[in-house]
């Protein structure tokens, strides 16, 4: 009984709400990000892309079929339902344990990497971050960088050229990537002093967002003038990084289509492909959100307040505080969303490193910009007063 | 023979490549911009709008047999488009003319003259080898069918296509 008692079912229904609905929004994301792919590289081309596929609404009796207003957003809908029906073929030559959790080890970890973000200040007074830890960023590089285990034993255990191919470059390029990835983030801590993400977005709703310290009509200090430098470079580093990490181009390579037929997933297909497809883009939306995390102010947006009712304007105050803990959730899930659209359009924008490239400017060039930028912010802090 | 490609050099601000990837991202962005505002025209919405009216003259679409303007049918059967076809999608059955007919000096008719669509290129050979005038290629380019059986058209369907063409025929000929 007592053990009954003791359990803190506030915790567990609040937390099992919030995964959930985080895990709604991700997925939604996920799927409508791939949507954006394929319009914004079209336009960008000087296509349409796809543009066609509304809602079937005449088969529930209606007399059009709903297709809004851009035309084409019912084709995650059907993308879904294709990969769903497709076969699942596993070839006669793989190792087929390793060959079925690979998927599963792969959006898993990113998955799990959402739970430390805060995605929203505070509604009905339950704060909206799933696992409020204090090694927030670091619970993330971890996670991010199992996320490589499942490219990796899909690579080996496929038994194909290819894969196997896609999946050592894939390893060698994270594990180049996440040094200066992590190296990069280091004046931000020297400045902030916390790794709980929470606290993090805190200070930047006091004192600016780091990137971009003027908002909040706060006034930059001589100090935190100084100190925009070195955050300046690690935003550019740690960005870049971001797209090595999550296999993006211009960082491409364990999937270059060109050299490798598909890259590590060459023999997946049906719903493990897709696990690897949607963990792909998962990775990109934790990528952002700890970006917008970091560096761009979280939840926050200027002049309007949090899911507490204060801060921002005066004459806002008057609505209730539930709705603005609902409008700092879609403020950083539009973030987010900005994010993403840069994303995709560096993506059609640049060409593939070539492999030595990749390798230089991750060892030679960030790696020392990073490990400079850590004693510019130290060497700021040090000498010149707050 | 080996042969030295000479690198372009670049400037200290290429080589920064970052000022570099910014004018690309402006590059793609403009394209984005004239895209989003209706200034790029270079998409025709294929089902909805067709570029049939504006098909060159000499453009080479389905095959087709074609009767002369008194409704005879123009084809010998020589059975030249059968051997040269590089495909081979068509077939000819070929009808011996009664020796009482008029046109006995022909000798002979399709009796069937098929064409497989699924397997035909569109390379205008036949019409190209045709001693008679009788096969030529039309504009139609969307042939479609549910089945294989669908995609081979028959004689029927060759002429349906391919309808009347006036002008000179030698098979008509009384003089020759």
């Amino acid at each position: 009984m007592d053990l009954i008692y003791s359990i803190d079912w506030y915790l567990i229904i609040t937390s099992l709400a919030k995964t959930i609905g985080v895990l709604c929004i991700v997925l939604f994301m996920v799927s409508y990000t791939v949507y954006a792919e394929r319009r914004v590289s079209a336009i960008i081309q000087d296509r349409l892309g796809p543009n066609r596929v509304g809602f079937p609404t005449t088969l529930l009796g209606m007399k059009n079929d709903f297709s809004p207003f851009l035309g084409g957003l019912g084709q995650p809908v059907a993308d879904a339902m294709k990969l769903l029906l497709k076969e699942d073929f596993t070839p006669a030559h793989v190792n087929k344990f390793y060959f079925w959790i690979a998927p599963a080890l792969g959006i898993g970890a990113v998955v799990v990497s959402l739970a430390v973000i805060p995605f929203g200040s505070s509604f009905l007074g339950d704060k909206m971050v799933i696992a409020d830890v204090n090694i927030g960023p670091l619970f993330i590089f971890a996670f991010s960088s199992l996320g490589v285990y499942g490219i990796v034993l899909a690579g080996w255990s496929s038994n194909s050229k290819y894969p196997f191919l896609g999946s050592i470059r894939s390893s060698s390029q994270m594990i180049s990537y996440e040094l200066s990835l992590g190296l990069s983030v280091i004046p931000l801590f020297l400045i902030l002093g916390t790794l709980n993400l929470s606290d993090i977005v805190r200070y930047q709703v006091t004192h600016g967002w780091l990137l971009i310290p003027i908002t909040n009509g706060h006034i930059p200090t001589l100090s935190q003038f100084l100190l925009w430098i070195p955050i300046l470079i690690s935003f550019v580093i740690f960005t870049i990084s971001m797209f090595a990490e999550t296999n993006r181009l211009p960082f491409d390579l364990p999937e270059a289509e060109q050299e490798l037929v598909g890259g590590y997933h060459t023999e997946y297909s049906s719903m493990k492909f897709a696990l690897f497809f949607l963990g792909e883009y998962a990775a990109m939306i934790a990528g952002c959100s700890l970006i917008v995390t970091l560096f761009l102010g979280g939840w926050h947006c200027p002049f309007i307040p949090d899911g507490t009712g204060t801060g921002g304007l005066e004459m806002l105050h008057a609505i209730p505080a539930w709705i603005w803990g609902l409008v700092n959730i879609a403020v950083f899930f539009g973030k987010v969303a900005m994010l993403l659209l840069f994303f995709i359009w560096v993506r059609w924008t640049l060409p593939r490193f070539r492999y030595d490239q990749l390798m230089r400017l991750g060892w030679i060039f960030f790696f020392e910009i990073a490990l400079v930028n850590v004693f510019i912010a130290a060497f700021i802090i040090a000498l010149i007063p707050k | 023979m080996a042969y030295t490609v000479s690198r372009p050099k670049l400037t200290v601000w290429e080589k920064m490549y970052l000022p570099q990837v910014v004018g690309g991202l402006a590059i793609t962005f403009g394209h984005l911009v004239r895209m989003i505002t209706g200034r790029t025209k270079v998409i025709m919405q294929y089902p909805e709008e067709k570029w049939d009216a504006s098909l060159p003259p000499y453009y080479r679409g389905a095959p087709a047999l074609v009767k002369d303007e008194k409704g005879r049918e123009r084809c010998v059967a020589c059975q030249m488009c059968e051997f040269i076809c590089p495909p081979r999608a068509i077939r000819i059955l070929p009808g011996e003319l009664p020796a009482a007919s008029k046109w006995a000096k022909v000798e002979k008719f399709p009796d069937q003259f098929d064409i497989d669509m699924t397997r035909c290129i569109y390379c205008g050979m036949c019409e190209e080898v045709c001693p008679e005038q009788a096969i030529f290629l039309r504009k139609d380019y969307a042939i479609t069918g549910f089945s294989r059986d669908q995609m081979v058209h028959d004689k029927a369907k060759l002429y349906e296509i391919g309808g009347t063409l006036e002008g000179l025929v030698f098979k008509w000929n009384p003089l020759k």
